[in-house]
């Protein structure tokens, strides 16, 4: 075998891995990188930041701070942005944040039916169901329906409350605190708080489940 | 514009189907196409309304065919080559074979948390008073720009009741096309009677956040 046969074999052997899409992203990154108008230490940067530090842990401290102290909890319904600053959480895509609280009476929940808007500095980025078709056409609509695609029912006399997050503000979800966690700590707390207990389309998870 | 984002209330969509354990990317891709996105703003220059029509402004065949970060990567090779920060050539080349356009500013790794820190307010002084005050009866406006809204089609022409007064919010029709035009921001609640008619299910309520040039008193 030739040194060019070789070479023309990898060649193949990379195409049958990496996507169309895949190599459209990688030049593109060349192309900008090599005209000065992106620095990739800043990519690496933004994808750490959002894989590592930005997620719904952040929103697990709020719910759980929330649930510990009256009036935590009473700065957050008031005015949501600076209550969740004071635990180092803000800025972009959460620069107007809005706490809703759920009640035995009303259950919220958080659609986009636009494009994706979501509380990243709270959750984090959006999950891919989020951003779908599926959730976006039903959630105005069929919120219930919606539930049971998620495995739930509400009990009965539960109104729902859905909020379409059309401009800038962000809607973040304080759920109810689940009974029997009288003397747990914010802690213990943070670890029954789902991700979709905050977007509405779950609860928190019972003191039995937690880890 | 009427495109196919602009999906409240579709019936075709199927069943919503969570992913256990769903990773924050699902290919390497991905994490580059979001980071070149979120990096490529600063010396691009372009506005959150701006980067949203360049997205949903497509076919829509192409909007429901392509994945959402394959749908952000599409919105940005629209606004790069909209400005001559590259051309179609190269990126059919998938190299540079012209010399870059001079741009005001980067984003270096120094900057990026400052930068997500700041993020995009888009609160504005206020220049006259709330024409709508919390509690009022408001019918949506029956629009239909075809550029940029935020007003979904599903609310148009209905009414509904202010629940929440916002400030005075940078106006999204008009900031696509490079105009801030700040207004009165509402969230305004519709029964879902209201919208949906008998099919509606009169337990539940929805809001959006309606700018005032969308709103009329009912």
């Amino acid at each position: 075998m030739t040194g060019h046969d070789h070479d023309h074999h990898h060649h193949d052997h990379d195409h049958s891995e990496l996507s169309e899409t895949e190599l459209r992203v990688r030049a593109l990154e060349t192309i900008l990188t090599e005209k000065g108008y992106v620095d990739p230490a800043a990519l690496d940067l933004l994808i750490d930041t959002y894989e590592t530090k930005v997620g719904p842990r952040n929103g697990a401290r709020v719910v759980a701070r929330a649930w510990s102290d009256p009036a935590f909890r009473a700065r957050l319904i008031k005015d949501a942005t600076p209550a969740i600053a004071e635990l180092g959480y803000a800025g972009r895509q959460g620069e107007h944040i809005v706490a809703v609280e759920n009640t035995p009476r009303l259950h919220n929940m958080v659609v986009c039916t636009l494009c994706s808007c979501y509380p990243w500095p709270v959750l984090g980025l959006p999950p891919v169901w989020y951003k779908s078709a599926p959730y976006r056409s039903k959630a105005v609509k069929d919120p219930r329906g919606v539930l049971a695609d998620f495995g739930f029912e509400l009990p009965d006399g539960t109104d729902i409350r859905v909020w379409d997050s059309t401009a800038e503000i962000r809607y973040f979800v304080l759920p109810m605190r689940p009974a029997g966690t009288g003397d747990w700590s914010e802690q213990r707390l943070a670890d029954l708080v789902t991700r979709d207990s905050m977007i509405g389309t779950g609860l928190p998870k019972q003191p039995h489940e937690a880890a | 514009m009427e495109g196919a984002h602009d999906m409240g209330g579709v019936a075709w969509s199927g069943p919503v189907r969570p992913e256990p354990d769903e990773p924050m990317f699902h290919a390497e891709w991905e994490r580059r196409a979001f980071a070149i996105t979120l990096a490529m703003a600063r010396p691009g220059g372009w506005n959150i309304d701006m980067s949203r029509f360049a997205r949903e402004n497509r076919p829509p065949e192409d909007y429901l065919g392509l994945s959402y970060y394959q749908i952000w990567l599409a919105g940005l090779e629209r606004l790069m080559l909209e400005r001559g920060l590259v051309t179609a050539d190269e990126i059919e080349a998938g190299k540079p074979l012209h010399p870059a356009k001079p741009v005001a500013r980067t984003l270096s790794a120094d900057g990026v948390a400052a930068m997500l820190h700041r993020g995009g307010p888009t609160q504005r002084e206020a220049g006259s008073p709330a024409r709508f005050a919390v509690g009022d009866r408001v019918r949506t406006r029956m629009i239909h720009p075809p550029t940029h809204t935020r007003l979904p089609r599903y609310v148009r022409g209905h009414v509904g009741v202010v629940e929440l007064l916002h400030g005075v919010h940078v106006f999204p029709d008009s900031n696509a096309l490079g105009q801030e035009n700040p207004q009165w921001l509402y969230t305004v609640t519709f029964d879902g009677r209201e919208l949906w008619g008998a099919d509606g299910d009169a337990s539940v309520k929805t809001s959006v956040d309606a700018w005032e040039s969308y709103l009329e008193p009912a």
